[in-house]
């Protein structure tokens, strides 16, 4: 009973506690237990799947009990499992196949049978697993076909849950690598389906018809009568059903008659859920295969009005943005634009009809924008339907706004008008504000025709217009608060929390080292480019006026409320006269606050005052270099701190800094010459490209490295031992970049030169990233032609993927492709694609790839293929397995860092582990960890100690350890639980192996 | 998967209702509503899957009482058309003969008997003996 209730209702912090317990149950003699054990296991599997993953051999041990109840059990555990990862139990497809070939044999206890069906609904889970397992995979599709014309056969008596089965079996047999003779019966069961007079059965047919449709559109054909007769059938769901299978086959041919079928169904339908659902459908469908504008513009009217205020607010959106963008043809635009403008005025000229209010918005943009293309329309006669609309009592504010909005774009283009006149006189005192005050905003561009003319011109909708939302033009004045010594401004939550272990009183030390790498990719998210803002102040000082829903200005309202909420005014700051003041104040803070890391600012308030302004002035500096001022190269030298801070977003101030720098460093900024090229080419563009401009420079870095090889033992290479150059390179990062503060992965020797023995094997790493610490290189997969290996390398920003290609062939191979499929759990940072245009006849060519963990998982697969121009076999597949540990890297950080950073983290995982006799002391627990998990140990006090990792790019994660009386109590936190789950478990294999 | 079971009588009285997933209370008596409309408002000839918002409905009649199952895409509509065949069978076989009254009266068993087949939105067991298993050893237990 106890496990009953286990598995209906339980807290995941639980599951540890409990855990253990379940497990022997597991091995309990009578099988209700066992089975419920199991059925506990599947729920912990479905809440955290991270907790149970060492015990997964537990779950082919319940797969294979002598009970049929267990093993059936287990069976939800696998169904959800090969959801998640397919190619990760292939092996286990035969052990199914088996298993269904016994049920279908009839080898099961007679109690099973239900309606003398041997166990259906076991048949039916096994059939549901197979087809995920042999979807895509000719190899495994090929073991199930026999199983798959057995169940077919034998499930012909007559009875719903044979039908259940068939059912089923129709849908593996679509889903798995075809064969064409499964394939004819399945498509027979699917034409006794339709056909039955049964109207269970016809639902069902018609269910697997829509799925097979795509796949085989000739089944279609056979059954076209009876897809018409369903049509018009009484059952609205059998209908439905029906429409679902002609909206699968719709093309450009079909089209309106499917629509109009759809339409007409739409009409008679009351359900709301069902008119979204549709209404969206026609909608896509209008898109994609209208035959001729007139048709698009009345089915979208259609939809518009039978949809009424229920539509996803994509349509609309989509309509207006097709309308606005266009296509190809500048005159087909003008058309499609004509005559939506012509039908929408016939629509209004019915007085007294009820408009959906999407519908109106609609209409009066499209009115608004291009009313002038109708050039025999008088647009006196426009402004006046406007009129009419907005004194309807049924359109809401929010569709008068837009109205409004359309009356002000055409009198931007006409001259004076009467009803524009009353309008304004009418609405001036309306007791509606806002209307009140659009009518003001009306009045005073009338006043002002240029200005107007500039706000609204003809057909601009899709210019777009930039918003700097970095506010980056009010740096300047930042810099100027800032250098009369005003304090930088801190986030909300930062102030707070400062304020919290000020009161705790932890002991600070004033200059606490940052940890820069976690938080520098969201400092340079911040800032962006100082060019792109002239758009956003130039306008701000009118958007109070106009308010416009299309132009997109910047509305000072919304800025100040941010300013009142966050904002934090500097103290010597001379009071706001001007309203772009705080806002600049605000901003400014803000940015600042973005950009510097909270202990390097609060060491800056604890330091005196002098202190405070030099800091300020590199601040300023440091900001703005990129702009071109030189003024900050004199004060850089100077200050360690401040460039710390800056180390990763500012590398350009570096190659500055280099004038004073030693001979050495010369030398890295000669190399750091194409970089200065690409950085500010890079800040225009906005996020998107902001991982590529994070792995330049380190990408620079690593070849600065070679580059000072090459410039300071030239002796050392003359004598080209491969040792002494190792042993160079490792020297040489520490020396060379003390000052320069450019972080890299300092390999430790004896790693080197384990690497350096490896990889003498097959292909090897070019030299900077030999220097890096990386796996071997394994063979990935290999044909007559072509072989591929792979060797992972470790970089400190992502995991670099070095793929070989070596051809094996004595002529040369010609268009090689490489491609990295889309994996749920990885992001390949550029392109997943790369081309080798050649590959010499017995030789070896590289490509690199930087991936990131995505999703957390303990392990995952990356899969992908080759090919090449070949007649046979012309794709090779392959997948690259990379586990949670190719991304975690040691994160340096001090004592205190460390207990602000706990403070801020809030998901926990705690767990207690034996110590085996050989790690009993703390210390060699941590290393052990240190060397396997690549943890950085923090600090060590008594038997506690201090971990810390970072997840590429940037998420931390803290481990606290204890140890007490042979166990090791492990505490882990980070931002996100499923990290520290999969940490959790990599700990608990490390101390189990060693 | 499996939504929720719910068993109501023509009335719209709702004897039985199990989520499997969770559902506000306040919102269930306006789902329970609305479900038994739907059923209501279908007549024989009809078929017994009702696309409702963006699950599916299965059910089934059984003199005054209707069986109704939400269920989810991915589940096969008739294999749970079957189940609910198969239940009210064990029911049957539990209370021989089973009748509305038995259900009330006996609400806790029939909820036994439930979770027995239908666990997290899962069939976990359809074979009749072994649903009705632990219940005879309660039975048992209570005798004694």
């Amino acid at each position: 009973m106890a496990l009953t209730v286990v598995s209906q209702i339980f807290p995941r912090e639980m599951i540890p506690a409990v855990l253990p317990l379940i497990e022997d149950k597991l091995q309990h003699s009578k099988e209700i237990i066992r089975r419920k054990a199991v059925q506990a296991l599947y729920k912990f599997y479905l809440i955290a799947p991270n907790q149970v993953q060492h015990i997964h051999d537990k779950f082919r041990k319940a797969l294979c009990d002598r009970d049929v109840g267990v093993m059936a059990a287990s069976l939800h555990i696998y169904l959800e499992m090969i959801k998640e990862n397919s190619s990760g139990y292939k092996d286990l497809t035969e052990s199914f196949v088996m298993i269904l070939k016994q049920v279908v044999g009839g080898k099961l206890p007679i109690d099973f049978n239900y309606h003398s069906v041997p166990a259906p609904w076991l048949q039916i889970q096994l059939l549901r697993i197979l087809g995920l397992l042999g979807k895509d995979d000719p190899r495994t599709s090929e073991l199930m076909y026999d199983v798959l014309d057995e169940s077919l056969r034998r499930a012909e008596i007559n009875h719903n849950i044979t039908y259940a089965i068939l059912f089923e079996c129709v849908q593996t047999i679509y889903t798995i690598h075809p064969k064409s003779e499964l394939l004819e019966k399945a498509a027979k069961c699917i034409g006794k389906f339709v056909l039955s007079p049964k109207i269970n059965l016809k639902y069902l047919g018609l269910k697997s018809l829509t799925c097979v449709i795509q796949q085989d559109p000739n089944l279609a054909l056979q059954h076209q009568m009876t897809i018409i007769e369903c049509l018009d059938h009484p059952d609205p769901i059998i209908k439905r059903e029906t429409l679902e299978i002609l909206y699968r086959i719709t093309n450009g041919q079909n089209v309106t008659v499917i629509v109009q079928k759809m339409l007409d169904y739409l009409k008679e339908s009351k359900e709301e859920y069902a008119i979204i659902t549709l209404s969206g459908k026609v909608a896509e469908l209008a898109e994609k295969y209208a035959p001729d504008n007139g048709w698009f513009i009345q089915t979208m009217n259609a939809v518009f009005s039978v949809g009424g205020d229920a539509l996803h607010p994509d349509i609309p959106n989509n309509f207006l943005r097709l309308l606005a963008e266009g296509f190809d043809d500048r005159k087909e635009d003008e058309q499609l634009r004509t005559y939506a403008v012509r039908s929408y005025l016939t629509l209004l000229e019915e007085e007294n009809t009820f408009y959906p209010q999407k519908f109106l918005q609609v209409m009066s943009w499209v009115l608004g924008e291009y009313s002038s293309l109708a050039t025999d329309v008088d647009p006196e006669i426009i402004l006046t339907r406007l009129h009419s609309l907005l004194k309807k009592t049924f359109v809401t504010s929010d569709t008068k706004a837009w109205i409004m909005a359309a009356v002000t774009k055409i009198a931007s283009h006409t001259s004076c008008s009467k009803t524009i006149d009353k309008l304004i006189k009418e609405f001036s005192s309306s007791l509606d504000t806002c209307m009140r005050q659009h009518a003001f905003e009306l009045k005073h561009l009338r006043e002002d025709r240029v200005l107007m003319k500039n706000l609204l011109p003809f057909d601009a909708s899709c210019n777009d217009m930039v918003v700097d939302a970095s506010l980056s033009f009010l740096d300047g004045f930042v810099a100027e608060g800032l250098s009369r010594g005003a304090a930088p401004y801190k986030p909300h939550h930062q102030r707070q929390e400062e304020k919290l272990s000020q009161e705790k009183a932890l002991n600070f030390e004033p200059y606490g080292l940052s940890f820069a790498s976690s938080v520098s990719s969201s400092g340079i998210t911040g800032r962006q480019s100082p060019t792109g803002l002239s758009f956003g102040s130039d306008t701000s000082g009118n958007s109070a006026e106009t308010g416009h829903k299309e132009t997109n200005t910047l509305k000072l309202e919304g800025i100040r409320k941010l300013w009142g909420k966050e904002g934090y005014l500097p103290k010597k700051e001379s009071t706001a006269g001007k309203p772009d003041e705080p806002q600049a104040a605000s901003c400014g803070n803000l940015l600042a606050g973005r950009v510097i890391d909270p202990p390097a600012s609060q060491s800056d308030q604890v330091s005196s005052l002098s202190e405070e302004e030099k800091e300020k002035q590199q601040l300023a500096s440091t900001l703005f270099v990129g702009l071109g001022s030189n003024a900050g190269v004199s004060l850089m030298g100077k200050m360690d701190v401040a460039t710390q801070k800056f180390k990763r977003k500012s590398k350009i101030n570096e190659t500055q800094t280099s004038e004073e720098a030693s001979d050495i460093q010369n030398s890295a900024a000669s190399t750091f010459g194409p970089l200065l090229d690409t950085v500010p080419v890079n800040k225009e563009d906005c996020e998107g490209n902001k991982h590529t401009r994070l792995r330049k420079p380190s990408l620079c870095s690593s070849d600065t490295l070679e580059d000072n090889l090459a410039f300071e033992t030239p002796q050392s290479l003359k004598k080209p031992g491969l040792d002494d150059r190792l042993s160079d390179s490792t020297l040489s990062p520490l020396s060379l970049f003390a000052d320069g503060n450019i972080e890299i992965l300092q390999p430790s020797p004896s790693a080197l030169c384990e690497s350096a023995n490896k990889t003498l094997s097959v292909p090897s790493l070019p030299k900077e990233l030999e220097e890096l610490p990386h796996s071997e290189v394994v063979e990935l997969c290999q044909s007559d032609a072509l072989a591929l290996y792979l060797c992972k390398v470790w970089k400190d920003d992502s995991l670099l993927l070095a793929v070989f290609a070596s051809n094996k062939k004595s002529s040369a191979l010609n268009t090689v492709n490489l491609v990295f499929e889309k994996a749920e759990h990885f992001q390949i940072l550029e392109s997943p694609a790369h081309q080798f245009s050649v590959i010499e006849a017995q030789s070896v060519e590289r490509c690199q790839k930087c991936v990131w963990m995505d999703k957390i998982c303990t392990q995952g697969i990356l899969p992908g293929s080759i090919s090449y121009q070949s007649e046979m076999e012309p794709c090779l597949e392959f997948s690259v397995t990379l586990s949670l540990l190719d991304f975690i890297r040691p994160m340096e950080m001090t004592t205190e860092d460390f207990g602000k950073l706990w403070l801020s983290l809030s998901n926990d995982v705690k767990q207690n582990i034996k110590m085996s006799p050989s790690q009993d002391s703390l210390s060699t627990a941590l290393s052990t960890l240190q060397q396997k998990l690549k943890l950085h140990i923090v600090d060590i006090i008594g038997n506690e100690g201090i971990l810390a990792c970072r997840l590429l790019p940037s998420v931390p994660c803290l481990l606290h350890c204890r140890t007490y009386s042979g166990m090791l109590a492990l505490w882990f936190r980070s931002p996100c639980s499923a990290l520290s789950d999969g940490l959790l478990y990599q700990c608990q294999k490390v101390m189990e192996e060693s | 998967m499996i939504k929720f079971f719910l068993m109501v009588n023509k009335q719209g009285q709702t004897r039985l209702s199990r989520y499997y997933e969770h559902v506000d209370i306040h919102k269930r008596t306006m789902l329970e509503a609305e479900v038994i409309k739907n059923c209501l408002s279908r007549s024989k000839d009809q078929c017994s899957f009702i696309e409702y918002k963006d699950f599916k409905l299965v059910y089934r009649q059984y003199a005054a009482l209707f069986v109704v199952v939400g269920i989810n895409e991915t589940e096969n509509e008739m294999a749970v058309y079957e189940l609910i065949h198969n239940f009210v069978e064990v029911l049957d076989k539990y209370f021989s003969r089973v009748s509305e009254l038995d259900i009330m009266f006996n609400l806790d068993r029939v909820h036994i008997i439930l979770d027995e087949m239908v666990l997290n939105g899962c069939i976990v067991e359809t074979n009749r003996n072994r649903i009705l298993a632990p219940l005879f050893v309660l039975d048992k237990v209570a005798e004694s």
